[in-house]
């Protein structure tokens, strides 16, 4: 193994999360810092060269290679799990920039609640509320103190959206159910195209609250604090699982790498996958020392720093800990240990697919072009009588249609699934037909957990991930709900036929439903219950911090990205100011 | 080294469009019987393409409700698909144990690449080119449920609606047959107007509106 020269700061994965930490560190301080991404380089300036939906949606060209590294899943603790051998369920990125390169870019935050659901539940309810198996906890921050940090993080990205909570006041047009916000959008709502139009004034008519869905896709040009400019979305359709062809939806390779190029004291080395953390034992515990990885040619390097940061996105932080052997592995038998609990993915799939007589013209819209109501989601509405707590939001998005994903979908009332008749049907309802979605809150269970594979490996030999994942009958009941009220709503927008949800039975790793994995390295106020503390720093190893979305105790119905970049611009914080005058335990 | 296979198609059955070759010179061959073009294979032996032209043509038939499977090319797309890395599972997770019969939701837990589900799919196919329409169907009826038969749907679709470099959707008749204009520099002046009307943009291919070569993946390793 070859010893490089020692660094200050080593950064593990080179997407949003790890990105940011290295413009941070690196524009307000001087330290050396080194970020190691497993995948390639990119070049963001070709990505209308990529425009192809065969090769990028539905082979997967800017995802994790499956044939590396995958998960094994099974539903419970006495099910032999299987290796999920092709992505379907969720989208993990590869390369520079990450998934953060391919997503759609829908950025709203979570309801202030979210981060007290623990003691709120208990406060209004009492225990009883909570399922029998629930291990929700409290994240150990408020909204209150990560509200700066969501605005500053928007203010990054150049979110385009409206306010509806101003300091208190509500706001027509806006999400009047959001947490307060100190400040408006830096950008005005994207366009909203005809379905998510038709979306918006039946929502309306049925007397909710619909606001357009706040969208890193930006509505004009914008120059960023940074001094980083980016064009307004032509609304070309090609967001999800590609990279955006002028810039306009941020992606860390055109919000945060021009910054980070600029300085230099940050290194990004592409090709290096890290396989350990390194450390040592002391009288006070455990002390990180760096990480080794295997170059793009092979070579095995220990790169040595002063402060190790985990950014490698949920499945491999925990994969890292776990096979490096820092901190406890989560025992369900005992409830014992942290590392691998609170695994969560989110309640995410087409509530109702509604048919109409009119052309919808879907292949024009963007990764967040669209319209929601929160009117059922978390805990603002009444669920006297209702079989489950919180909820999640109905949305009609116009991401652009591309036909391979999209054709062959027909009515009930059409039987066969090939031939003529098919066809002729598929043909008419090609571009007559939208899906309204509903992203729900997804609880954490003892019973949901990430451990190591004792079967399968990776493409070094290290043991895959392994999900022990299942619904429970809160995300069951909640989804037989907002499945109804999304027929509800498809009715009310002229649908003459509409296919409601079948509902949840067990995880299916087959159907997309989000990339919004979380849990893992969960945060929290005690070290007996969380990996990292309220600044993301690693409970016991005090010089590793872990960042992203594997520090959700549980999952909200909101995209993660806002939430997952402004914790790491608060920890970015924390380090500056606090942590490098006196490195040692921050909470 | 496999022998040189060709697939031959006339003029006439393919409704006298464009063609790609291998190449992907473009040419453009009229609707009058004895034209006809040689297209040489990848994978598949002539007497297998016509086979995957026939049931694709059963899948996507070519009927009053506009073309199908046959003049958009879907034989010469699946043949290239399966001589290219997705054919021999390049980059699908292929460590063992298998678990052939797992429940549905694990999705496909097979050992049989594209290829091999292909190969043996086709044997029980054969003669299968030589048949009326009535039996053919019948025949497909009997495999719906078989993993060749959903891998040749989904295929069939894709190259009813990919992007020509990929050797289907000739002429871009599968995108204009569903209103599909292609990747679009831009839909700012148009996304929020046309609301309740059909817009119908000129589709244009990705080589076509970038004037650069694709890179297509089954070219690649």
């Amino acid at each position: 193994m070859k010893t490089l020269p020692s660094v200050d700061v080593v950064i593990v994965g080179g997407g949003w999360t790890g990105l940011l930490m290295a413009k941070e560190l690196g524009s307000r301080t001087s330290l050396s810092v080194v970020v190691l991404e497993r995948g390639g380089p990119r070049n963001a300036d070709n990505y209308g060269d990529d425009m192809d939906e065969l090769d990028y949606s539905i082979r997967f060209r800017m995802m994790q290679d499956a044939s590396r590294e995958t998960v094994t899943l099974r539903h419970t603790t006495t099910e032999r799990a299987l290796p999920l051998r092709q992505h379907a369920s969720f989208f993990p990125g590869a390369g520079v920039g990450g998934a953060g390169e391919h997503w759609n870019g829908e950025f709203p935050r979570m309801l202030p609640d979210c981060f007290a659901l623990l003691s709120k539940t208990i406060e209004k309810y009492g225990a009883e509320r909570l399922p029998e198996d629930h291990s929700i906890q409290d994240w150990g921050v408020t909204y209150d103190e990560l509200e700066p940090h969501y605005m500053r993080v928007e203010m990054l990205l150049g979110i385009s959206g409206k306010a509806g909570n101003l300091r208190g006041k509500q706001m027509e047009g806006g999400n009047i159910f959001e947490g307060w916000r100190s400040g408006e959008y830096p950008n005005p709502p994207v366009k909203i195209p005809y379905f998510s139009a038709m979306f918006r004034d039946a929502t309306k008519a049925l007397g909710y609250h619909p606001y357009p869905i706040p969208a890193a896709t930006i509505s004009q040009v914008y120059t960023n604090p940074d001094g980083i400019a980016r064009p307004g979305c032509t609304y070309c359709g090609f967001c999800e699982r590609f990279g955006c062809m002028i810039g306009a939806k941020a992606q860390p390779t055109n919000t945060l790498l021009p910054v980070i190029q600029k300085r230099k004291n940050v290194a990004l080395r592409t090709g290096a996958t890290v396989r350990r953390i390194v450390y040592d034992t002391t009288q006070n515990g455990k002390r990180a020392r760096g990480v080794s990885y295997i170059d793009a040619t092979g070579q095995e390097i220990f790169q040595p720093a002063e402060v190790v940061f985990l950014a490698s996105w949920t499945l491999n932080n925990t994969r890292l800990l776990l096979l490096s052997q820092i901190g406890e592995p989560y025992d369900p038998a005992s409830g014992k240990g942290t590392v691998g609990r609170n695994l969560t993915h989110q309640v995410y799939y087409p509530a109702a697919t509604a048919f109409f007589e009119k052309p919808l013209n879907r292949f024009m819209g963007s990764g967040a072009a669209g319209v929601r109501i929160a009117d059922f989601d978390g805990d603002l509405f009444d669920h006297s009588g209702l079989p489950f707590m919180r909820g999640g939001i109905l949305l009609a998005l116009s991401l652009g249609f591309r036909p391979i994903a999209n054709f062959g979908v027909v009515p009930q009332s059409v039987k066969p699934k090939w031939g003529s008749e098919w066809k002729k049907a598929a043909v008419h309802y090609y571009d007559r037909t939208g899906n309204i979605v509903f992203h729900g809150e997804h609880l954490a269970y003892k019973g949901n957990f990430m451990d190591l594979d004792p079967v399968y490996k990776d493409h070094f030999g290290d043991p895959l991930i392994r999900f022990t994942l299942d619904w429970r009958e809160n995300e069951r009941k909640m989804a037989e709900f907002a499945t109804a009220k999304a027929v509800e709503i498809a009715r009310q927008m002229g649908a003459k036929e509409v296919t409601p949800f079948p509902g949840l039975r067990s995880y299916d790793a087959t159907r997309s439903q989000s990339t919004h994995i979380q849990g893992g390295t969960i945060m929290g106020s005690s070290p007996d219950r969380s990996v990292v503390n309220p600044y993301l720093q690693h409970w016991q190893v005090s010089n590793l911090f872990v960042l992203g979305g594997s520090v959700f105790p549980q999952n909200a119905s909101a995209n993660p990205t806002p939430t997952i970049l402004a914790l790491t611009s608060r920890t970015a914080d924390a380090v500056v100011n606090r942590y490098l005058k006196n490195p040692s335990a921050l909470a | 080294m496999r022998r040189r296979e060709f697939l031959t198609l006339s003029a006439a059955s393919i409704g006298g469009v464009v063609v790609y070759s291998l190449d992907r010179k473009a040419s453009r061959i009229s609707p009058q019987a004895g034209n006809s073009i040689r297209i040489p294979l990848r994978f598949f032996t002539e007497a297998e393409a016509l086979i995957v032209a026939a049931a694709a043509s059963c899948i996507f038939p070519s009927d009053e409700a506009g073309p199908g499977a046959r003049e958009a090319g879907v034989a010469v797309y699946i043949d290239r698909q399966l001589a290219g890395p997705w054919g021999r599972d390049r980059h699908r997770y292929t460590q063992e144990p298998f678990e052939e019969n797992a429940p549905m939701e694990f999705g496909y837990q097979g050992q049989a690449t594209p290829q091999q589900i292909y190969h043996q799919g086709l044997k029980e196919l054969k003669g299968f080119a030589g048949l009326g329409p009535d039996e053919q169907n019948q025949k497909l009826k009997q495999i719906e449920t078989t993993v060749f038969f959903s891998l040749l749907r989904q295929n069939t679709i894709e190259g009813m609606f990919c992007d020509p470099t990929h050797g289907g959707n000739i002429d871009l008749l599968g995108w204009q047959m569903i209103g599909f204009p292609g990747p679009r520099m831009s839909n700012f002046d148009d996304v929020d107007k046309h609301f309740g009307e059909a817009f119908r943009p000129k589709p244009a291919s990705l080589s076509q509106m970038t004037g650069r070569k694709a890179r297509a993946s089954e070219d690649q390793e």
